[in-house]
């Protein structure tokens, strides 16, 4: 800081104490204090080679490929540019004789023993080893010994595939499993010329961000299964998009090669994924490839099977289907679904409604939270990284938002902010937890007012700013428990920001633009029972599977049954699809444009890569052409027109008139004026102590239609289990591994037993929508809890 | 079953609590590991990850790293017989022909008894008494071939036994550090402090 005079009129300079400036090639370049040379020098237009160095992972100087030289007092010095603070005045020459020379050589070694088999390296085209020998390599090698010779490729995991004579041991891989995703499942093994990455024997490389590993990996010696040999890289049709398999929103490259989609890559997006993505979001592309796929309209024939229909036929039906509904009354027609398509899709679904006065249309299954949470202070996913304290009010993270796991998980590592856990069991954030909440099902409001007495608690609180992150951490507690223990701590934490975790990709977009009920209509756990009762005519199902979905089976069975007609507008044929009247094949995820809405509220692209499978067509059309068969016109005909009408009118979506951002890091929707949450009276719901609570959550791969439907994903569920405390074991009288019966007020049902010290003694976690037993015959979503009785076979 | 023994999990406690952070104590736990079944065993690995808070893999990784922990059975004395410069221009390779011959294997095998590992080593450091071999990482210099062969006997008759543990162990005489004697490390992360050096003459 400069000391001015008093007299001097001169507004005093501030200057950041962090702020150096270097010279890189003659050019003055700003940086910042702790920054490598590589990182500065990126910002201008000289390229340094590298392979180890990678912007989200901490600096190793491992590959020795980006030296440069650093003018010092005794004349320049070779230095590696990666782990090379930047410092005041530095000089720095990326382009001399002396770098050229060593940088050709470092090339020459790392290829002495990488084989030169590009032609059949499905890395070759896109391989930054390649491209670097090519410009930054001695052209040629004096190595004329016989290269290091390993089997090749081994799987390391069910998807991974490593092939380590062409490995260069960059620990790029064994860095992103440790530092970013807390998996070291992979790690450099033996010494020297036998150094190598592998994984403990006979443990396979099992993580859900496994993927990454190939994503980032300098060389092509780590190759996915699904993309093995599909395409070569100058086929490959690249379009930005963004993924839909969750709600987080990761940034990604969609590509294709001849009409067919062949594999997903991380976009490094700063708000949202950072270049990571999840292997269920990054594999699950094989099912909208799969043989499976609705391709024509179906429609119900006299002997009562589905037989395929033209377009024309299906949309009159169902046109008449509707009409017929509506003259008896509005109420008895119902949309569930939605949020599973674009922004678009949700709009004109919910434009036709509006136009048929349908007001019985909701896009959550009776698994969310009500749209109440939207109109809180509302806090984005980038907060996490300067949170003081991040409070996990939410469904296993890891389980169910991975993306968003390894920024709350580096948050907590880098000791930025403070992980509290309120949960019904230990979640994979357990282990990074400052504080954790363990609490059985319908305690949690009063454990979370008893906490206000805590004084390193509210001390922790008080200490900046803190994001909750919400959502249905159990699916046998009803949605008001969630809103309570909200509530407690918006009130003990008043400058709290809210992060809602709705579950499916596009919630918040179907919500906002209008498929949450309104008027007085039903939920869908309403409409289900309406239907149970014979008041439903028609039943829209918008890409929604109430009979797999609905965390109630006998709930979702009764109202199925009930509803007189049932339209399913879908990609598959699914269990409640497969019961419908008509059903229209819908396109999917990378065959229609659009923009999707994450927890954040941030609107982003989804882009076109492929054409619609057989006569698929995008949701938004069909709710055009169904408009037009009932005699309403929605006022567009194309996507850009649909587009257009949904930012001028729901005023939530204006900011997505910037089509820039939208293709890029996207923008974030506009959220009404704050409301504020009252509080319950805090009563807990006492339990009979010979009973287990039910904690039932979701784990990643489980039946969801995605995931079942692409073979590299489809088999790496686990089978349904009740999985209780060890210490309950003894109590309940059978062994681990053996079938248990066990009843809920609701229903009864045979499953194996397991245990787990993640899980509080006196609860049951059971694990929904696995192979085996149906969870969902337990549960009632009328309940506040479920309670369990758990006996050993006799 | 080969997982550390209850006597083992005692001592590696007591290692462990000597390191400011779990994980600074891998390697002499794996020798624990090591002295307890002859080799570091598959099981045994998995154990001191959970000890130390780190994965399988970590474990192994860390382990591989060094020539002196074997992850397959040896035999009671492993016998490393120096085949580097100094020791081959004074014969070490007759020297290894001859273990051959004795033992009834080929370098890097074990006799059918379970008493021998042969195997080929480099440098022993200590040129000037070629030719070296060690036995269980004792030193014996000067081979000849019939050194060797009273070597073999003096082993298998257990002459030896007091100066030669079996494979792994590292010393029969286990240091102990009572805990008012141990230096304290915390970890870095953890330190409020400066350490005592940093204070200059105050520190004296």
């Amino acid at each position: 800081m400069t000391t001015l005079d008093s007299s001097d009129t001169t507004p005093e300079v501030v200057v950041d104490p962090n702020a150096v400036s270097v010279t890189i090639n003659g050019k003055v370049v700003a940086a910042r204090k702790g920054e490598m040379i590589i990182a500065a020098a990126d910002r201008t237009d000289d390229f340094i080679p590298r392979f180890c160095y990678h912007p989200r992972m901490e600096p190793v100087g491992m590959c020795r490929q980006c030296l440069v030289e650093v003018v010092g007092p005794r004349g320049p010095m070779m230095v590696v540019s990666c782990m090379t603070p930047v410092a005041d005045g530095q000089v720095v020459n990326t382009a001399t004789e002396g770098v050229k020379k060593a940088q050709e050589g470092m090339l020459e070694l790392l290829l002495a023993n990488h084989p030169l088999d590009c032609p059949v390296c499905d890395k070759g085209g896109e391989c930054p080893l390649q491209d670097q020998a090519f410009s930054h390599g001695p052209g040629e090698s004096r190595f004329v010994e016989e290269k290091r010779h390993y089997e090749k490729p081994i799987a390391i995991s069910e998807n991974v595939y490593l092939d380590r004579e062409r490995c260069i041991l960059c620990d790029r891989c064994t860095r992103f499993a440790d530092e970013v995703a807390g998996d070291a499942l992979i790690s450099f093994t033996s010494r020297g010329n036998n150094t190598q990455v592998m994984t403990f024997p006979d443990e396979p490389f099992s993580s859900y961000f496994s993927g990454n590993t190939v994503q980032i990996c300098p060389v092509g010696a780590l190759t996915a299964k699904p993309y093995r040999f599909k395409a070569r890289p100058w086929d490959i049709e690249h379009v930005e998009s963004t993924c839909t398999t969750c709600s987080v929103g990761c940034r990604t490259v969609v590509q294709s090669s001849r009409d067919e989609l062949v594999r997903y890559q991380g976009v490094d997006s700063q708000p949202v994924n950072w270049g990571w993505l999840c292997d269920k979001g990054r594999f699950n592309f094989e099912s909208i490839n799969s043989k499976d796929r609705l391709t024509t309209p179906l429609i119900k024939d006299a002997s009562g099977n589905l037989s395929a229909t033209s377009w024309s036929v299906a949309i009159d039906s169902a046109a008449r289907m509707v009409r017929t509904a509506l003259l008896s009354s509005p109420q008895s027609v119902a949309i569930i679904g939605g949020a599973r398509g674009t922004n678009e899709d949700a709009f004109a679904w919910a434009q036709l409604a509006n136009a048929l006065g349908v007001d019985s249309r909701d896009s959550q299954l009776a698994d969310g939270l009500p749209p109440q949470v939207f109109s809180l202070p509302q806090a984005t996913i980038a907060d996490i990284d300067t949170a003081k304290t991040i409070i996990l009010l939410a469904p296993d993270l890891k389980e169910e938002l991975p993306v968003l796991y390894l920024r709350v998980r580096r948050a907590a590592e880098k000791r930025t902010g403070r992980v509290v856990e309120v949960s019904p069991r230990a979640t994979g954030l357990a282990g990074k937890a400052w504080k954790k909440v363990h609490v059985e099902p319908g305690k949690t409001a009063a454990a979370l007012r008893a906490l206000s007495t805590d004084a390193a608690f509210t001390a922790q609180l008080a200490s900046g700013s803190v994001v909750v992150i919400v959502g249905r951490m159990n699916l046998a507690e009803s949605e008001e428990s969630v809103v309570y223990a909200l509530a407690e701590v918006l009130h003990m934490a008043p400058h709290a920001t809210v992060l809602p975790v709705l579950r499916r990709a596009n919630v918040r977009g179907a919500i906002t633009a209008g498929l949450t009920p309104r008027n007085g209509g039903k939920s869908t756990a309403e409409i289900l029972e309406a239907a149970a009762a014979g008041k439903i005519e028609c039943l829209v199902l918008l890409g929604a599977d109430p009979l797999s979905d609905v965390p109630d089976a006998d709930l979702a069975r009764r109202g199925i049954s009930g509803a007189r007609n049932i339209i399913a507008i879908d990609t598959f044929i699914t269990q409640s699809s497969a019961l419908a009247d008509i059903v229209l094949p819908a396109a999917a995820y990378g065959e229609k444009e659009g923009t999707t809405t994450n927890i954040e509220g941030r609107i982003s692209n989804v882009a076109q890569s492929i054409t619609p499978v057989g006569t698929s067509r995008p949701d938004w059309m069909i709710a055009v052409e169904l408009g037009a068969a009932t005699s309403h016109d929605l006022g567009f005909a194309s996507y850009n027109e649909v587009h257009a009408a949904m930012i001028s009118g729901v005023s939530e979506f204006a900011s997505a008139v910037d089509t820039h951002a939208v293709e890029h890091d996207g923008v974030i929707v506009a959220h009404p004026t704050p409301i504020t949450l009252t509080r319950a009276d805090g009563a807990s719901i006492e339990r009979n102590s010979y009973d287990y609570r039910a904690v039932v959550s979701r784990k990643l791969y489980d039946n969801a239609i995605g995931t079942a439907k692409s073979p590299s994903l489809a088999t790496l569920g686990v089978a349904s289990a009740i999985i209780v405390n060890p210490l309950d074991v003894p109590r309940i009288g059978a062994q681990v591994g053996e079938s248990v019966r066990v009843t809920s007020p609701r229903g009864t049902i045979v499953m194996p037993l397991q245990e787990s010290v993640d899980v509080l003694r006196g609860t049951a976690w059971l694990p929904i929508n696995l192979g085996g037993s149906d969870v969902r015959e337990l549960l009632d979503v009328t309940k506040d809890v479920i309670d369990l009785k758990i006996e050993k076979m006799s | 079953m080969s997982r550390l023994n209850d006597a083992n999990i005692k001592i590696a406690l007591e290692i462990i609590s000597h390191y400011p952070r779990p994980k600074s104590a891998l390697i002499p736990l794996l020798h624990l590991a090591q002295e307890q079944n002859g080799y570091v065993t598959r099981e045994a690995m998995v154990h001191l990850g959970e000890l130390v808070g780190v994965t399988s893999a970590e474990v192994y990784g860390t382990a591989s790293f060094y020539e002196m922990f074997r992850f397959e059975p040896v035999g009671k004395y492993l016998v490393n017989i120096c085949g580097t410069m100094s020791c081959a221009l004074m014969g070490a390779g007759d020297l290894m022909h001859h273990a051959e011959q004795k033992l009834g294997v080929k370098a890097g095998g074990t006799t059918a008894d379970g008493m021998f590992t042969l195997a080929h080593a480099e440098c022993q450091a200590a040129c000037t008494e070629a030719p070296t071999l060690q036995v269980n990482y004792r030193f014996r210099y000067k081979v000849t071939n019939s050194d060797f062969d009273t070597l073999i006997d003096d082993l298998k008759s257990g002459r030896l036994s007091d100066e030669i543990p079996s494979h792994g162990v590292v010393a029969r005489i286990r240091q102990r550090i009572p805990a008012d004697r141990g230096v304290g490390a915390i970890a870095p992360e953890l330190a409020t402090e400066n350490p005592a050096w940093m204070n200059g003459k105050a520190a004296l």
